[in-house]
């Protein structure tokens, strides 16, 4: 079970604290830390090649295998996206059934959301930096991690598995409304549905598994020194994230058990009475709104588990490569904190036309437009950060400079969609699609691709393919900009969402019709690109131009182990000890424009931090 | 125990000034004194709590729609009460007996718990049988449904809690372990035996009064 030094500890650890503080002023100089009270973590060493690249307890190796994983899933979902695309652009054509339209853009919502973006962000980015950046050998849990990772891999392969059942996957659109979702005439109802639900729940186990050690291993086991005001802003950000996916995946995990059981039992949890193809059905007095409580309750804070790392992530990279500390380091983690804290209290607002008291809008209208206040401090921040710094145009900063960009553009329309009176007549329109695709789908995903520019030295050694870089940058950026901009528009003059064809409806002009085909070409651009940048990857990983150490001059302890790509148990012989946070760049009368987090004060005596 | 700072006292510090890098530097890395599975056993029992609070607002959400017809308790719901009491009872017992380093009784309290939440567990299915007997099935009405829901649900929770107490014991009887580290996860599978009788008590009270 537990590493059994750990419990020793806590009957100790009173007495070498006081020993530490005593000693501390007396004798030593300014680099002085105390003894390490806590012994090193015992690690698993494996000694096959399947417990080495399989079955694989190390937590780098596990989230490579996660964002393997996450992306060839990604992979699938755009693919789908181009199908749709192609149906709502030629409807002539008939390239899918109405069944198989509203099949694709479930498994693509889906997909994209949770298996992609939630498995990507915590699970890939997550197993891969936290313990690197808090400075510990591996995650507190390792077996636990591992296994966590095959429940993910059976959640897709079940999810996957769902194509190839009779009926098809389910078609109920990815917020899987009952009584809809589970009645005959969706697409899906039999057998899709039942894995649907099987494989969300499954995934949640799974990450349930991951979640408790990504804050265990944040909270428990960081380097000497390493207190959590001093952790980089992308640790704060899976944090938060994490917490707040262990708080909201239980409510869909409650959505789904419940849901099965009224498909596969026939209990009325969900369903109401009602009548289908002229037969009453057995089921009475289930609450469909209860459903969509739990699932938004769910959904909204799912909304930030995807963001908040991307916030994080994001501060990182600008503050690294405009070479300037973050600005407000504070009001940032406040700023992460708050909004994680606030996301529980607005879920309602994606609920304005299921029927509910004004009153219930109007206060679910007020917390959405509150939220919106710390994630416009993060938006100045950045700017603020960028103020006067020494702006580095490499590939991580275009990205960062995008997705501030995207983020701002796709906030403002959330505002829009925050107060009732303007949600009611836009919500089924294009332009809800518009606001959710630039500020959940395309501002994550840039941070996704700055973020892989910028760790891919520390995966692989090398660098990315800068030429290769910049052509995917800028058709992925102003790509996703013609795709989206055109969807405002079309919301506006009201072309419904979730029709696969639009016919010859007499509101619909021309131009609509044109900017569809407009859409779809730059949809089939953008996604080209994208197979541009996997082959980056590939080329680079093999033939890349090889990495110097800590390539970007950053200061954090990742780039600080002592050969790159880190081996097993991260540092060494000897962990690190980390002396300063993780933003110091260009302080005054310092040698060189960064000091790394493990500089003792002595080697940088001359460098003086303006007292705030 | 070493002196933990609040959640506001940390946020505000300022990680950059000089002054509080001298007292950051003394800092071990960890935030909590308290050891890595034991903050992992408590996230557990948090999130479990989450999960089960939402079923209670599902079951007060469906209760009042009019379809809804209460269910009777069987008496032996009581006596798998009595069970789960005393397997809590035990379990402490077995803590102090391990605290005390007194093998035998270590020995035959494990043997005691195992049994009865194995009992706890068993006495459940009678009742579903019984019921189902009775002709109260999930799909006869959705208080039914409740039922066995909550009541597998927590029956779930404590075959999870049985495995690791199968760990801790088969350890145990190897003799291969240290001291501590025996104590440690005895005094887990407690602390989450405690919730889990905790969790019943709410589940079976919600249920006995409404």
């Amino acid at each position: 079970m537990p590493d059994e030094l750990d419990n020793k500890i806590e009957a100790k650890a009173d007495t070498i604290a006081d020993a530490g503080s005593v000693t501390s002023g007396s004798t030593a100089g300014i680099d002085y830390v105390p003894a390490h009270e806590r012994p090193d973590q015992e690690l698993y060493h494996s000694h096959s090649w399947w417990t080495t690249y399989v079955f694989s307890q190390d937590a780098k190796y596990i989230g490579i295998q996660y964002a393997f994983t996450a992306i060839g899933t990604g992979l699938i979902g755009m693919v789908l996206s181009w199908m749709m695309r192609l149906q709502l652009a030629f409807p002539g054509l008939g390239i899918l059934e109405p069944s198989a339209y509203y099949q694709f853009v479930t498994m693509h919502g889906m997909i994209m959301v949770i298996y992609l973006l939630t498995a990507l962000f915590l699970g890939g980015f997550g197993n891969l930096l936290i313990p690197l950046m808090c400075g510990a050998r591996d995650m507190a849990f390792p077996y636990l991690n591992m296994v966590s990772y095959w429940v993910f891999l059976l959640a897709v392969i079940i999810l996957l598995a769902s194509f190839f059942v009779p009926g098809g996957p389910t078609g109920a659109g990815w917020t899987l409304y009952p009584p809809q979702a589970i009645t005959s005439g969706t697409p899906g109802s039999s057998a899709g549905i039942v894995l649907m639900l099987i494989s969300l729940c499954v995934f949640v186990a799974g990450f349930t598994m991951g979640g408790l050690n990504y804050i265990i291993t944040m909270l428990q086991s960081r380097a000497r020194g390493m207190t959590l005001m001093r952790l980089p802003l992308t640790c704060w950000g899976i944090f938060t994230a994490t917490v707040l996916a262990l708080l909201a995946f239980p409510a869909l995990l409650v959505g789904c058990i419940m849901l099965t059981l009224d498909n596969l039992l026939g209990t009325s949890f969900f369903m109401p009475a009602m009548i289908s193809m002229g037969e009453k059905l057995s089921y009475d007095g289930g609450s469909p709104l209860l459903f969509q409580h739990l699932f938004w309750f769910f959904g909204h804070p799912e909304v930030y588990i995807i963001a908040l790392p991307a916030f994080g992530i994001i501060s990182d990279l600008i503050s690294v490569h405009a070479r300037k500390n973050i600005f407000g380091y504070r009001m940032m983690v406040w700023a992460i904190v708050g909004i994680g804290a606030l996301s529980f209290f607005v879920w309602a607002h994606h609920m304005y036309v299921s029927g509910m008291t004004p009153w219930f809008g109007y206060f679910f209208a007020t917390t959405t437009l509150i939220i919106a206040v710390p994630t416009a401090i993060k938006v100045y921040n950045w700017v603020l950060t960028l103020w006067r710094g020494n702006i580095q145009l490499t590939l991580p900063m275009l990205f960062s400079l995008a997705f501030i960009v995207t983020f701002v553009n796709g906030g403002l329309t959330g505002i829009f969609l925050g107060n009732v009176t303007v949600d009611v007549p836009l919500s089924d329109t294009y332009f809800v699609v518009a606001h959710f695709h630039m500020v959940m789908g395309i501002a994550p995903l840039l941070v996704v691709f700055g973020a892989i520019y910028h760790w891919f030295p520390l995966i692989t050694g090398r660098m990315l393919h800068e030429g290769i870089g910049r052509i995917h940058f800028w058709v992925t950026f102003l790509g996703s900009y013609a795709i989206y901009f055109p969807m405002h528009y079309q919301g506006f003059v009201g072309v419904p969402r979730r029709y696969f064809e639009i016919y010859d409806s007499p509101y619909i002009t021309a131009s609509t019709l044109h900017l569809n085909v407009f859409i779809t070409i730059a949809a089939l651009i953008v996604g080209a690109a994208q197979l541009l940048f996997l082959f980056n990857l590939i080329y680079s990983a093999r033939a890349g131009e090889k990495a110097e150490k800590n390539p970007w001059k950053a200061n954090s302890l990742e780039w600080l182990t002592p050969e790159m790509p880190p081996g097993h148990g991260n540092f060494g012989k000897e962990l690190p000890v980390v002396y300063r946070w993780a933003y110091d760049f260009n302080v005054p009368g310092a040698d060189k424009d960064y000091i790394p987090q493990t500089v003792p004060p002595s080697e940088v005596r001359s460098a003086k931090v303006e007292k705030t | 125990m070493k002196k933990e700072e609040g959640i506001f006292k940390i946020l505000s510090q300022k990680p950059w000034e000089a002054s509080q890098a001298v007292i950051d530097n003394n800092h071990d890395g960890k935030t909590f004194g308290i050891s890595k599975a034991k903050l992992g056993v408590r996230t557990i029992m948090t999130v479990s709590t989450v999960i089960f609070s939402l079923f209670i607002v599902a079951y007060a959400d469906r209760m009042l729609i009019h379809d809804w017809r209460s269910m009777p308790e069987p008496w032996l719901l009581w006596v798998n009460t009595a069970v789960l009491i005393m397997n809590s009872y035990f379990f402490h017992n077995v803590k102090i007996s391990a605290d005390q380093n007194n093998n035998k009784e270590i020995k035959r309290g494990l043997y005691t718990v195992g049994f009865l939440a194995y009992s706890f567990l068993i006495g459940q299915l009678i009742v579903w049988y019984q019921l189902m007997s009775l002709g109260y099935f999930a799909v006869s009405n959705i208080a039914n449904a409740f039922f066995y829901l909550f009541t597998a649900l927590h029956g779930l929770h404590l075959l999870g809690g049985l495995y690791f107490w199968g760990r801790v014991t088969s350890k145990f009887l190897r003799g291969n372990y240290k001291l501590s580290n025996i104590q440690h996860a005895i005094e887990l599978c407690a602390i989450y035996w405690h919730f889990l009788l905790f969790v019943w008590l709410v589940l079976f009270g919600l249920m006995l009064f409404t």
